[in-house]
């Protein structure tokens, strides 16, 4: 055991950070500076995917035949670490991290030529249509109705926190094709166009008071039986497939080592009357405790690396890294607070929009802070929330 | 020992609630949350209310009552989504005036409780810890004048103010309780900018900038370089009251998140019959009820002048900080994505807490000073 990196892994970081600094533009490094969320600004993270899919950078965690890069662990991590480090708008996820995998699983030949490239180009805008009003961490309970019409399905129903489905023009979709039976196994994997007639959206205003999410409505929308990817039926084996497919793939260690940096810088500007906040006992003690448990996450992280660089199954470790992330990250997001006091409190949301011309309040570096704590809130909800994933844990690994 | 609420008391709790219940809604409050100034009609209707009387001397026009009423009023209130610049105004403003000159009281006092005039305590500076000793906005003697420059920061109501209560610093250094001194400015005063903004709550704030702004030593509350005692106090009651309002909103995002588990169903049964829930929402039942003590602590031991009342007040917003933080998690995570939209009155409670925690100094300012040397 070691901690060696070796040498060709230390020159492909050169080689990321040397094409970082060629090619982020302002606005794509502004616009990641503002980033409350894990989902961008639309406009500049689509620039910033065109740039990265010239290079062939956009999906470096799909198999090469279909666009990625043959990268090894090691250096698909060493490539997430330093789009962070860079303060890169994070890619919107839905195509490149959701749809897609669910394609190269389950999908037919002809599907995958005709939608990955498109993905990864940045011409396919997806959204998620999972959750519904009656069907969160309960998502097997779903509801939205796809009857079978000749060649087509017509589907009946709503989905709802379809984040940015009001930009997208496509969408994957879970829905109930049978009625009887456990209710996982009566439901199919869908693909539709956003502008089929009987589709409406409805923005949700959300805490950053910016309408991140949507409840999309279906009134006999109708689409063709070709768009199922997998089998009548069978549609969570697809949706599951995708779980298989990024086990390890989310790192949420860099992002968070970036984030006390940050805080670290804020705390130094902070003066009390013994010094600045830095040299506070109290806000020291805080600091530590998160930075421990940011060590341990990373290495966690890199056991879970280091089994799959191996071909071994990461197991437990991975269900953990879910629940560790998001709190930390809503932990730390905390701590800013804690260090901008009353600076925080002040509200100017429209700052954090791209080209935004009026002058700032207060310092620049507390502009974020209290959208990114209010939005972070979300983070042990979505994606299963944490309830459910504690649950997994306990079921799977502890055998409860 | 007695905590029973006087009869006075209680039709005060009663008619505030049912003032609540009346005037309070979600949508009206989004509205009002992006009106520039804020809604005057909601101003106007406590002034006929006679809420703005309440901490003022009979003489004044006054109810002649304190802070427990100012507790009972504003625990109240804060179960509603009420924005007023009551503790600005009243609370903070009042406070200092009550503290002025008879000459000064006499011509602010009453136009205040008529509701025709507005204040700001302008306390918080950028990039400084909040404490009143910590202050650097410099104030210079010159002959019977004093010259104030520098910024204040996140100042409640400061954009709406006729008049600002200046914490400035005219001798000695941050650290010093000696050399703060307390100014009475009219906010329109010229050298005064101020940039409004709102507050995360929905309240409005402001960043006010004073470049050579000349006051009269005669507008100095309290006397000069001696401001410290004058704005602890008024401080202390700000905080109470800011304490009272966020008990409200707690116990609101607490019924709120309860009723929600019972309504709300998934895997075949309502949420709520899921022992990690109860256990949460029993935590945070708990938190609020602590909070509430602390409340009745700290508001007690300042109205009788008990030797240990600024340690409970402190205690009072340290904890106002840690159970409303917990408090408004709990209340979003139980509630889901639901409780992340601008749709629930959840959210706006949740950034009441948090806009309380923030101002005046958070859970660790005041926990630090709570174990401070004398």
């Amino acid at each position: 055991m070691d901690l060696q990196v070796p040498e060709q892994e230390a020159s492909f970081r050169d080689e990321v950070r040397t094409f970082l600094e060629e090619n982020l533009t302002d606005e794509i490094r502004e616009a990641g500076k503002m980033v409350t969320s894990v989902f961008s600004p639309v406009k500049e993270a689509m620039a910033w995917q065109t740039i990265l899919n010239d290079k062939g950078w956009a999906a470096p965690h799909w198999p090469k035949e279909f666009g990625g890069t043959g990268w090894s662990v090691t250096q698909r991590a060493i490539f997430a670490e330093e789009l962070v480090r860079a303060e890169t708008p994070p890619l919107v996820p839905m195509g490149l991290h959701m749809c897609g995998p669910c394609l190269i699983g389950c999908g037919t030949q002809e599907q995958q030529k005709e939608y990955l490239p498109k993905i990864l180009s940045g011409e396919h805008f997806w959204c998620q249509g999972y959750s519904e009003p009656g069907a969160g961490s309960d998502l097997a309970s779903l509801k939205t109705f796809a009857e079978k019409d000749g060649d087509d399905y017509i589907i009946n129903g709503t989905k709802i926190w379809t984040t940015y489905a009001h930009h997208a023009n496509k969408m994957f979709a879970l829905v109930r094709t049978r009625k009887d039976g456990k209710p996982q196994q009566g439901i199919t994997f869908l693909l539709l166009d956003m502008d089929l007639p009987g589709i409406s959206i409805e923005p949700i205003v959300g805490l950053d008071e910016v309408p991140e999410q949507c409840q999309v409505f279906f009134d006999n929308v109708r689409v063709p039986q070709k768009n199922r990817v997998g089998e009548e039926n069978d549609g969570w084996t697809v949706a599951k497939y995708l779980l298989t497919f990024e086990r390890g793939g989310q790192e949420y260690a860099p992002s968070l080592h970036v984030q006390l940096e940050k805080i670290k810088m804020m705390a130094s500007r902070q003066q009390t009357v013994f010094g600045s906040l830095q040299d506070d006992p109290v806000w020291q003690y805080k600091l530590a405790q998160l930075e421990a448990d940011v060590l341990a996450l990373e290495f966690t992280e890199m056991r879970i690396k280091s089994a799959l660089s191996a071909g071994k199954d990461p197991g437990a470790l991975s269900s953990m890294t879910k629940i560790l992330g998001t709190e930390l990250l809503q932990a730390i997001t905390e701590l800013r607070l804690e260090t901008l006091g009353a600076q925080a409190t002040i509200w100017q949301p429209q700052a954090l929009v791209p080209g935004d011309e009026q002058p700032i309040i207060g310092p620049e570096y507390a502009l974020t802070a209290m959208p990114h704590y209010l939005n972070s809130r979300a983070c042990s909800i979505y994606g299963g929330s944490n309830e459910v994933q504690r649950g997994i844990i306990a079921k799977a690994v502890l055998g409860l | 020992m007695n905590f029973q609420l006087s009869e006075e008391q209680q039709m005060l709790a009663d008619s505030a609630k049912r003032f609540v219940r009346d005037n309070s809604n979600v949508e009206t409050h989004r509205q009002n949350k992006k009106l520039m100034p804020l809604n005057e009609m909601t101003w106007q209707q406590l002034a006929e209310l006679g809420w703005l009387a309440v901490p003022f001397e009979e003489e004044h026009g006054g109810m002649g009552m304190g802070p427990l009423e100012t507790m009972v009023l504003l625990e109240a209130l804060g179960e509603g989504l009420i924005m007023s610049p009551y503790i600005a105004t009243v609370v903070l403003g009042g406070g200092f005036l009550r503290r002025a000159d008879a000459g000064t009281q006499a011509k602010t006092i009453p136009a205040l409780i008529e509701g025709r005039l507005q204040l700001a305590f302008a306390a918080e500076e950028y990039e400084r810890v909040f404490s009143l000793e910590n202050t650097t906005l410099q104030g210079v003697v010159k002959g019977d004048d004093v010259v104030l420059n520098g910024t204040k920061a996140s100042v409640m109501n400061g954009d709406q103010a006729d008049l600002l209560v200046v914490l400035a610093r005219t001798a000695g250094q941050p650290g010093d309780q000696q050399g703060l001194s307390l100014f009475l400015v009219d906010a329109n005063a010229e050298g005064i900018e101020r940039v409004p903004h709102r507050m995360v709550d929905g309240r409005q704030g402001a960043e006010i900038r004073f470049a050579d702004v000349s006051v009269s030593q005669a507008e100095c509350i309290g006397e000069l370089n001696k401001g410290y005692d004058v704005a602890k106090a008024v401080l202390q009651e700000g905080l109470l009251a800011l304490s009272a309002e966020s008990v409200g909103s707690m116990s609101v995002l607490l019924d709120d998140t309860v009723e929600y588990t019972k309504t709300r169903k998934q895997f075949g049964v309502s949420i709520s019959k899921f022992q990690v829930l109860q256990f949460r929402m029993t935590d945070m039942f708990i938190a609020m009820e602590q909070t509430r003590s602390l409340l009745l602590a700290s508001t007690l031991k300042y109205v009788e002048g008990h030797a240990d009342a600024d340690k409970a007040v402190h205690a009072m917003k340290a904890q106002l900080g840690r159970a409303g933080r917990k408090i408004a998690q709990e209340a979003i995570q139980i509630h889901g994505g639901m409780g992340m939209t601008d749709e629930l009155g959840v959210g706006h409670f949740v950034k009441r807490l948090t806009a309380a925690d923030g101002l005046f100094g958070n859970a660790d300012v005041h926990l630090r000073e709570m174990v401070k040397p004398a």
